[in-house]
C-alpha cells in the first residue's frame, strides 16, 4: 500500500509552510531584510563586474566572448542561487547537531531533510537571484533561439539547480561523521560553483574530466551552453553529453539522498 | 492484560569515544557504556519520574525512546512501535519538551508556531481549535498568544512549548527539566496543569528532572538510574523506605533540657530549648508526639518531611559502591 501521507508533493507543501514562517519571521526586521538582500546582490554583482573588467583587456577567454561567458556565468549563478535559496541551511547541520536542534527535528513527523532545508529559509538570497537572472537574461540575447534550445535552456537551469542541491546535501553529510567540516564541504560546493563561472576550456583536461564525472558541475552549464551556442566541445566529448544534464541531475540527487540517509543512520547510531 | 505503552528490555547503549592519551600518537578508541541492562515498562496514564545524576544515562534513554538514537542492545517498544525504525510514525504519537531549548519561532507570535505545528502534524482543524482553547485556558496563555515569543517570560515560553508538544494529543509526553529556571509560582502552575492533563486525557508522563519537588508533586512512581542502569523502580514512599529516610520531629521545650529519651525516636541535635528527633519515615508520628508531650513541657512542635534528595544521594552512593 502506498502511504499517501508521505508523497513528495506533501513534503514540498510542508517545506513551503515552514519556509513561509521563516520569511515572516525575517520580515519582522524589514530594514535589515532589505539591506541584506541589496548587499547580497551588490556583492555578487561585483563578481560579474570583475569578469567584465577582465574582458576590457582581453578580447576573449579561451575562445569565448564576454557575452558567451555571461551565458555560462549567468546560468550557473542562477542554478546556484535557486539551490542555495531552497536549501542553503543544509550546510548548517553541524551546528544543528551541536545545539541539539537536530534532535528536536527528529521528534517531528516530517522527514528530517525537509525540515533541515526549510529551516531558517531566507529570501535574502533574492539579491543573488536577481543579479544572476539579469546576467543570464542579457547573455541570452546572443543565443540563436530554436524551440529545442529553449527546452535545453530551461532543463539546464532546473538540472543545474538539482546538481547543486545534490552537491550541497551530499557534502553537508560529512558533518554527520565529523562536525566542523563546513569549510571542507564548501571547497566542493562553492568551489564547484565558482569554477562553472568560467569556460571550462581554461582548465587542463584532468580537471575537466573531474568536473564531469566526480563533481558533475560541467552539466550545470558547460554542456548545455555548448549546445545553446552551437559550439563543439574543445575537449572533444560526444555531443550527446550536451543533453545529459537531466540525467546527471537525477544521479547526483539520488546519490545525495543515499548519502543523507546513511548520514542520518550514522547519527542515530552514534549520537555525536 | 494489554501491552504496556513503553516497554524497555535489557536496553543497552554504548558509544565509541576516541580519546587522546598522553604519550601516544593516535587517539585511542574506547567504548563507553551509557546505558546497560535497563528494563522497565510504563502503562498508559502513568506519571513516572526518571531521575539520576548527570551522565547517568537519562537523556540517552529518552533519545532511544523517541527514536533519535538506535540502541546497541536489548529492546525498546513505544506504543507497539520500534522507535528508531518507525521514528516519523511515532512522532505523531508522542510529545517531547526539552527544557532549555524552545521549538517556538522567536520573532513571531506564539499563535504562528502553533499553526505551523497544526500543519506539520496534520491535526484536524476542529481538534486543533479545541485543544488550543483548552490549553490556553489551563495554562493561562490567552494574552500571550499574539505576543512575539522573544517578549515572553521564561515561564510563559515554557508553557508555550508544552502547549506546542500537546496540540496533536500525544499518548506520551516526555519532559526534560520542565521547571528549570522558573519561579515558584510558575512551577506550581505548571505542575497543576500536568496533573490536570493526566487526569483529563490520561496522557502518560515521563519526567526527567533534577527538581525533586516536581517528582513529589507529580509522580506516583520513580525510576532512579545511575551508571546507566536502574537502581530503583517503585513508589516514592518505597524510595524513602529503601533509602532509609527519616522524618524529623522538632520540639521546642519550655525550658532547656538534656536530650530527651523517647521510644522509637532518636535525638539528633539539641540547641537550647529546641531538640530534633528523627524517626523512620514510614512510622506514625502520633505515638512519638504523645510520648514527648507526656514526659516534657512542650511549647511547640513541628514535623519535617524527609528530604528526598538525601535519600537519592544515599542510593547513588550505594550504587557506586
Amino acid at each position: 500500500m502506498v502511504d499517501v501521507e508521505s508523497t513528495p508533493l506533501l513534503h514540498v507543501r510542508t517545506y513551503g509552510q515552514i519556509a513561509w514562517l521563516w520569511i515572516r519571521a525575517a520580515w519582522q526586521y524589514p530594514t535589515s531584510f532589505v539591506l541584506l538582500a541589496v548587499g547580497n546582490g551588490l556583492i555578487t554583482g561585483l563578481d560579474f563586474v570583475g569578469l567584465w573588467i577582465m574582458f576590457t583587456h582581453l578580447s576573449d577567454l579561451a575562445g569565448f566572448s564576454l557575452r558567451e561567458v555571461g551565458l555560462l556565468y549567468g546560468s550557473a549563478s542562477l542554478a546556484l542561487a535557486l539551490a542555495d535559496t531552497a536549501i542553503g541551511s543544509v550546510e548548517r547541520i553541524g551546528t544543528y547537531i551541536r545545539t541539539g536542534r537536530l534532535d528536536q527535528m527528529m521528534t517531528k513527523p516530517v522527514p528530517l531533510l525537509v525540515q533541515v532545508c526549510a529551516d531558517q529559509f531566507t529570501l535574502r538570497r533574492l539579491g543573488r537571484l536577481t543579479q544572476a537572472s539579469a546576467v543570464f537574461g542579457w547573455a541570452c540575447t546572443s543565443v540563436d533561439w530554436t524551440p529545442l534550445r529553449v527546452l535545453v535552456a530551461v532543463s539546464m537551469i532546473v538540472s543545474g539547480a538539482l546538481v547543486f542541491f545534490g552537491l550541497f546535501v551530499g557534502f553537508s553529510c560529512i558533518q554527520f561523521w565529523t562536525t566542523d567540516a563546513t569549510e571542507f564541504a564548501n571547497a566542493f560546493t562553492y568551489g564547484g560553483a565558482t569554477v562553472t563561472q568560467y569556460p571550462l576550456s581554461i582548465f587542463p583536461r584532468e580537471i575537466f574530466v573531474g568536473l564531469t564525472f566526480v563533481i558533475p558541475v560541467a552539466f550545470v552549464n558547460w554542456y548545455p551552453c555548448l549546445y545553446l551556442l552551437g559550439r563543439t566541445d574543445p575537449f572533444g566529448t560526444p555531443d550527446a553529453l550536451q543533453f545529459a544534464s537531466p540525467l546527471a541531475a537525477v544521479l547526483t540527487v539520488t546519490a545525495a539522498l543515499l548519502v543523507w540517509r546513511s548520514g542520518v543512520r550514522h547519527y542515530a547510531s552514534t549520537g555525536s | 492484560m494489554s501491552e504496556p505503552l513503553i516497554d524497555v528490555r535489557d536496553l543497552e547503549r554504548t558509544f565509541d569515544v576516541r580519546r587522546r592519551v598522553e604519550g601516544r600518537r593516535r587517539r585511542v578508541r574506547e567504548q563507553v557504556v551509557a546505558v546497560h541492562d535497563l528494563t522497565f515498562s510504563v502503562d498508559a496514564g502513568e506519571m513516572v519520574g526518571y531521575i539520576g545524576p548527570n551522565g547517568a544515562g537519562k537523556s540517552t534513554t529518552v533519545k532511544m525512546l523517541t527514536g533519535i538514537l538506535v540502541p546497541t542492545g536489548g529492546q525498546v517498544r513505544v506504543g507497539g512501535l520500534d522507535p528508531s525504525r518507525d521514528r516519523v510514525a511515532l512522532a505523531r504519537r508522542i510529545g517531547v519538551v526539552f527544557g532549555q531549548r524552545s521549538t517556538l519561532w522567536w520573532d513571531l507570535p506564539l499563535r504562528d508556531s502553533f499553526e505551523l505545528l497544526q500543519k506539520m502534524y496534520r491535526i484536524p482543524r476542529e481538534r486543533y481549535r479545541d485543544n488550543l482553547a483548552r490549553f490556553v485556558e489551563l495554562l493561562d496563555l490567552g494574552p500571550q498568544l499574539d505576543t512575539p515569543v522573544r517578549q515572553l517570560s521564561l515561564g510563559q515560553r515554557m508553557r508555550g512549548d508544552i502547549t506546542a508538544a500537546l496540540l496533536h494529543d500525544p499518548e506520551v509526553l516526555y519532559l526534560d527539566e520542565p521547571t528549570i529556571g522558573l519561579d515558584v509560582v510558575s512551577k506550581g502552575r505548571l505542575r497543576e496543569f500536568l496533573r490536570a492533563l493526566n487526569a483529563e486525557r490520561n496522557t502518560t508522563l515521563m519526567l526527567t528532572t533534577h527538581d525533586l519537588q516536581d517528582i513529589e508533586a507529580l509522580c506516583d512512581r520513580v525510576v532512579v538510574i545511575d551508571h546507566g542502569t536502574s537502581v530503583y523502580d517503585g513508589t516514592l514512599a518505597g524510595l524513602h523506605q529503601q533509602g532509609g529516610s527519616t522524618r524529623t520531629l522538632v520540639v521546642d521545650l519550655v525550658d532547656e533540657a538534656p536530650a530527651m529519651v523517647v521510644p522509637g525516636a532518636e535525638v539528633r541535635r539539641v540547641e537550647g530549648p529546641r531538640q530534633w528527633l528523627s524517626f523512620p519515615a514510614e512510622a506514625s508520628a502520633a505515638p512519638i508526639v504523645a510520648a514527648v508531650a507526656a514526659s516534657y513541657a512542650v511549647a511547640d512542635l513541628s514535623i519535617q518531611e524527609p528530604d528526598i534528595e538525601e535519600v537519592i544521594r544515599e542510593l547513588y552512593s550505594r550504587g557506586a559502591r
